[in-house]
């Protein structure tokens, strides 16, 4: 487990206007990406400003920060969550991951690359929000017995995220394209290794 | 960038440490379950508050059981959870579907049904941002005179936007309460239009150291059908601009036994109609024209949410005719 260093103090200074008031401080410890932390941050930090501010993990950004963007957005146990009004505290001990741990080893995610190869991220501000609901879209699809690829299920699945650049088309073809390739990668699989039992 | 004010947390996993804590601290405290609303009301500074009791470590808040004929919705039920729960689809599939129409994928993942049925009101002014405001100075439900959405208005007028309320008032729910009086738990339950109230500053029923616990509903008979319907701008992440519930009773030769029509997004609290006028009429598309007249005649939207009321009070109209007439093949 990290434990992160003593906490900076230009983060902590949101004691500027209220000077007087006492703060208390937490540890935070969850899952980050995999790996654990432990995070000393004021009892009202949300998770956003833990990830960007204590972590350094700036991927997940400070949209409109009242939870109608998307920008935010990372998985908690799996689930897509706006960390822009998530509380920190109330997450300990749970799983999260954000864009910096989509791809393995150095290798982009399949979604990653669909969505640099087809030019799916313009500004690129929505993008790291966008990416953790496709990823939770990918999940259940797996998941489920009989998945089939839906351009229904992708845009109801990224509902909640708001692109102003790309008009969303390019963003759905990035993602139909990965969930594509991830099923008949686990297809193929599955061909294998029943040919194997046969 | 919008940061949150201070304030302390708790996570009692017990029912009475945090109805104990809620009545220590007063009009200081408040509950909170995902946060999806309260968060962003604390970040506009529409809502102050000292000490934030987080509910989701209490077991007795969650869970959704059948038991003596009818289903119990634990308060901390996630609305996912609720949206795709096989007992809430099988037998109150309004509710369903109206839980799976709140917000976006991430919010209802978040969010929970205690905190959706106790949301704040929400109006033109009040949900802008604290700097926005200060142009117009404060208003009845934020330190000020006066309202900006009703000029002259005596009281708040701003609207219930809880998508699950209407329907489950069309369920006929009750809602149940645990307090906090001389050091000891005590409880209560109420039918779910009764928990609000009529100001839009105060509209739950509530004291200070109440909170929900569980929503019953009663399983509808075969003859009982329920359907929902939400106007809003986007398909998703909108609030409602106008949103309808309505319950019709069959009898056996097709005809309106009995029936209630609730309609939300009109003020601080859904406005219920008896259809006891409309007993033994044709449940047909006549039917569906005569209550989209009358929910036109008894209900005026107000300009307290964003679109105009005029329109809002015509497209009210074709709501309820458009619920009524999904419904006549059920
Ligand atoms: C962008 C956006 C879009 C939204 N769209 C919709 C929508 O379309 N439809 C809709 O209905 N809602 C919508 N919401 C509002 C909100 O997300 C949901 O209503 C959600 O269900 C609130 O639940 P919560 O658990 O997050 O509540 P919280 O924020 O935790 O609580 C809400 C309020 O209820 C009080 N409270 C919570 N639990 C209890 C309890 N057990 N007893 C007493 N009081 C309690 C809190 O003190 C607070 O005042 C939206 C919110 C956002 C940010
Ligand atoms: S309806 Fe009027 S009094 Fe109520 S919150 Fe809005 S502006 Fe304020
Ligand atoms: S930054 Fe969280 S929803 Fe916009
Ligand atoms: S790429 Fe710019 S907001 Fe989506």
């Amino acid at each position: 487990m990290t434990e992160t260093a003593p906490v900076d103090s230009t983060f902590l200074d949101t004691t500027a206007a209220e000077p007087t008031r006492a703060r208390r401080l937490v540890i935070c410890r969850l899952q980050v990406n995999g790996e654990g932390v432990a995070v000393v941050a004021p009892v009202h930090w949300t998770l956003l400003e833990l990830l960007r501010y204590q972590l350094g993990l700036i991927g997940s950004k400070q949209g409109c920060d009242k939870g109608d963007c998307g920008a935010c957005t990372v998985l908690l146990d799996g689930k897509p969550t706006l960390s822009c009004i998530t509380l920190a505290v109330a997450v300990q001990g749970r799983c999260v991951e954000t864009v910096e741990g989509l791809g393995v080893g150095g290798e982009p995610h399949p979604l990653q690359r669909e969505f640099a190869e087809r030019g799916a991220a313009q500004c690129g501000f929505c993008t790291p929000g966008v990416l953790m609901s496709a990823a939770a879209y990918l999940d259940e699809l797996s998941s489920s017995a009989e998945p089939v690829v839906r351009q229904a299920d992708i845009a109801a699945a990224l509902g909640g995220n708001l692109c102003r650049c790309t008009g969303y088309t390019k963003i759905f073809e990035a993602v139909h394209a990965a969930a594509t390739q991830i099923l008949q990668r686990s297809k193929a699989l599955a061909d294998t290794s029943t040919d194997d039992a046969s | 960038m919008l940061r949150l004010p201070p304030f302390d947390v708790h996570l009692p996993d017990e029912l009475g440490a945090a109805l104990a804590l809620l009545a220590k601290h007063g009009r200081q405290a408040r509950p909170m379950q995902g946060g999806t609303d309260l968060v962003p009301n604390l970040k506009l500074g529409q809502t102050k508050l000292e000490h934030a009791v987080l509910l989701a470590g209490i077991d007795e808040l969650h869970g959704i059981e059948l038991d003596d004929g009818e289903l119990r919705l634990g308060a901390a039920t996630g609305l996912n959870a609720l949206a795709q729960d096989p007992q809430v689809q099988a037998h109150l599939p309004a509710l369903a579907f109206a839980a799976s129409r709140i917000a976006s994928p991430q919010i209802r993942s978040m969010g929970t049904l205690g905190g959706n049925l106790c949301l704040d009101t929400r109006c033109r002014y009040i949900n802008q941002s604290e700097l926005w405001r200060q142009a117009l100075g404060g208003c009845l439900k934020s330190h000020g005179r006066e309202c900006h959405v009703v000029p002259g208005g005596q009281g708040c007028v701003a609207a219930l936007s809880s998508d699950t309320a209407p329907v489950l008032i069309a369920y006929g729910a009750c809602v149940h309460i645990a307090g906090w009086q001389d050091s000891a738990l005590v409880r209560r339950h109420i039918a779910l239009a009764d928990l609000y109230d009529s100001d839009g500053v105060r509209h739950l029923r509530l004291a200070d150291a109440e909170i929900v616990t569980a929503v019953r509903v009663p399983l509808p008979s075969a003859n009982v059908h329920v359907g929902y319907r939400k106007w809003a701008v986007r398909k998703s992440i909108d609030f409602p601009l106008i949103s309808v519930a309505l319950r019709l009773e069959r009898s056996d030769t097709g005809s309106l036994l009995a029936g209630l029509l609730v309609v939300s997004v009109l003020g601080p609290r859904p406005r219920v109609i008896d259809l006891k006028a409309l007993a033994g009429r044709t449940i047909d598309a006549d039917l569906a024209k005569a209550l989209g007249q009358m929910a036109f005649d008894r209900c005026r939207p107000l300009p307290n949410v964003p679109y105009d009321a005029d329109y809002r009070r015509e497209r009210l109209a074709v709501e309820v005719r458009r619920l009524c007439t999904e419904m006549l093949n059920l």
